[in-house]
Order: C-alpha cells, then sequence, then structure tokens
C-alpha cells in the first residue's frame, strides 16, 4: 500500500486527529494530534489494511524554533506467515507528533510495539519528553543525576560533574564557528 | 682488580635495593584486564602472539585491581564510567602505575568540544604515568609506552628526595 492511501485511510476515519501530511518528502509522514495519537497507533498496529507490526525506530527532534518537541515513529510490516498479499504489505510509514517544549508529555505506545519501551525512554534521557504510561521511564544513558537533556539546541554542558572538572570553559570563552 | 672485588662468597648478588627492587618491579608489571572502547582492541593484540607484550612481562592480565600493578585505560571515558574507573584505582594495591592510551583518554580526543558526557582527559580523576597518543595507538606505541613506563620504574629510589629535603628545610 502507497503512501497516498495509508494517509486516506487515517484521514478517513480519524479526520482531525491528522493535522498535516507531507507526501512529496523522501520518506512520507502525517503528522497526528498527540491527544490521540495512543488511538491512532493501536489502528496503524491492528487493522488489517495497515498491520504495522514493526516500530522500526523512534526519533526525537528538537524544533527550538516553534518552541515545540516532537518524536518520528518509523513503522514497516513485516508479512507473517499465511498472509496472502505478501508483497502489498510490505509497506513503511513515519508518524509524526508534536508537542509543547515547555511540558512535553506524549502518550507511551510501548504497550503496543515492545520497541518502543528502551526508544521512548532514551527519547526521554537525550530530549525530556515524558512518555505517559511508560512502565519505567528512568534516563537509560545518562547517569541518574544528570541534569538537563543533552541533545535538546539550548543545551548548556555542564562544567563540572561529580568534582570532575568539565573544560567546557573553552567553549564559553571563545566563539563558535 | 678493584677494592671490593673477591670480598664476598660465592652466590651472593652484590647490588643497590633500589637496583634490585626496581628490576622485579619493571619486569613483573601486571595490567588489568580493563578495556573501554576501540583502543583496548589494540590492547588485545598486544597481548596476543603477535605483539606479545609477555616478553616485558606484563602479559599477566589481571581480573582483579586487588592484583595488579598497572591500569591500561583504554578507551573514551565517560563521566558515568569516571566513578567506576576511579574505584577501580582505589583497589589497586601501591605501587601502582596508569597508562592513558588513545586520544579520548588524554583529552577527551574527537568528543572534547562536543562531547558532553566524556570527561576532557582520565589525568582529571585519576594521575597518569604515560601517555600514548593515537586513535587507536597502534600496538608498537603501547610496547613504547610500557617501555617509558619501565624506563620510570628504573629510575625510582626509596631514599628521600632531594626536593622535598630542600622544601623541608626551607619551611621550617
Amino acid at each position: 500500500m502507497t503512501s497516498e492511501e495509508i494517509c486516506d485511510i487515517l484521514k478517513g476515519e480519524f479526520g482531525e486527529a491528522v493535522t498535516d501530511s507531507v507526501m512529496d518528502a523522501r520518506r512520507p509522514y502525517v503528522v497526528i494530534d498527540a491527544a490521540r495519537w495512543e488511538e491512532v497507533a493501536r489502528f496503524l498496529r491492528d487493522d488489517p489494511r495497515m498491520a504495522f507490526n514493526m516500530l522500526q525506530c523512534l526519533s526525537a527532534i528538537d524544533l527550538l524554533e516553534d518552541n515545540k518537541l516532537g518524536a518520528v515513529y518509523d513503522f514497516f510490516c513485516i508479512p507473517q506467515d499465511g498472509t496472502d498479499d505478501v508483497l502489498t504489505l510490505r509497506h513503511h510509514f513515519a508518524v509524526r507528533v508534536v508537542t509543547d517544549r515547555d511540558d512535553p508529555h506524549l502518550p507511551t505506545v510501548s504497550h503496543l510495539w515492545p520497541a518502543a519501551d528502551w526508544h521512548e525512554r532514551e527519547a526521554f534521557d537525550m530530549m525530556g519528553i515524558v512518555f505517559d504510561g511508560h512502565p519505567n521511564l528512568e534516563r537509560i544513558l545518562c547517569p541518574d543525576d544528570w541534569e538537563g537533556y543533552p541533545l535538546r539546541k539550548d543545551y548548556e554542558f555542564p562544567l563540572e560533574y561529580h568534582g570532575i572538572p568539565g573544560t567546557t570553559e573553552h567553549e564559553l570563552t571563545n566563539p563558535r564557528h | 682488580m678493584s677494592w671490593i672485588d673477591n670480598k664476598f662468597e660465592e652466590g651472593l648478588i652484590v647490588t643497590s635495593l633500589d637496583w634490585a627492587i626496581n628490576w622485579g618491579r619493571q619486569n613483573s608489571i601486571w595490567p588489568m584486564t580493563f578495556g573501554l572502547a576501540c583502543c583496548a582492541i589494540e590492547m588485545m593484540a598486544v597481548g596476543a602472539s603477535r605483539f606479545d607484550i609477555d616478553r616485558f612481562g606484563a602479559g599477566a592480565f589481571r581480573a582483579s585491581p586487588r592484583q595488579s600493578d598497572l591500569m591500561i585505560v583504554a578507551g573514551t571515558v565517560t563521566y558515568k564510567m569516571a566513578s567506576r574507573l576511579k574505584r577501580l584505582y582505589n583497589q589497586m594495591p601501591d605501587p601502582k602505575y596508569v597508562i592513558a592510551m588513545g586520544a579520548c583518554t588524554i583529552g577527551g580526543g574527537p568528543y572534547f568540544k562536543h562531547g558532553y558526557h566524556v570527561v576532557k582527559g582520565v589525568d582529571l580523576v585519576v594521575p597518569v604515568d604515560v601517555y600514548v597518543p593515537g586513535c587507536p595507538p597502534r600496538p608498537e606505541a603501547l610496547i613504547e609506552g610500557l617501555m617509558r613506563l619501565q624506563d620510570k620504574i628504573r629510575h625510582q629510589t626509596r631514599a628521600k628526595d632531594p626536593i622535598s629535603r630542600v622544601k623541608e628545610e626551607v619551611l621550617n
């Protein structure tokens, strides 16, 4: 199924929840309203026309200019045994969900795709997006007492951590190129 | 024939205590089995037959810090790892030595400017004896670093440090 067809089905099912669609990108995607994202995600997984049984990647994005944070979900359908139309169902799709930067909350999809569990933890660790309903939302890479979210565009480097000096004064005293 | 010759019984070795202790230490530097990143692969190559660090008496990679003399910090040290690294160093018995292997360990390397998580040089955490530059260093470079460490051990002395004696005199 092509991305346009998937987009049309989603718009037919959910109407207003699909706030935007970009179909001429290299990786076509739709933008889904965060409030209804859990519902749409369940549809993407369970509907036989969609059958997205694999969450390939979850990327967090920092839209600093719009004061937003977002997550991009890349889906793929792996044909299961016994599926008749193997070729038609082997399709990709991407969904972008955007949330407020000052209080970023998104519903979790870790109960739908277990792969999302650690991906969401990483997105929380690096970008500070809080995934509501996640079973164990803790930092996955940084130490537990780390301050700030390192991959945000306005992140400031620590000047010291547990007595170890960071030589990032260099950053402060020398202009960026 | 000088005045000292032919004075001692057969089988008695005549040397200075410093020389004997240093000789023993420099030829049995047992490193710790401790690798953090890609430099550790080169360290393993040094331990294997082609480069064979055992020729220098340093091939006995110990699985415990309590049995090792040398910590080869091979790889990127993150802030999260630094506390563990310091604990391992503190668990080693004296005399203990540290080789900083590779660019990351020496000064943050490629992560110096944009790596929020990398310690900008392991000498901010533990004292370093020998720096081996490279990214990663060739195995020959690590062997060279080990030989420089042996040089350092060879020139150690158990006598009072003349500089500290002068300092004491000045302060008192």
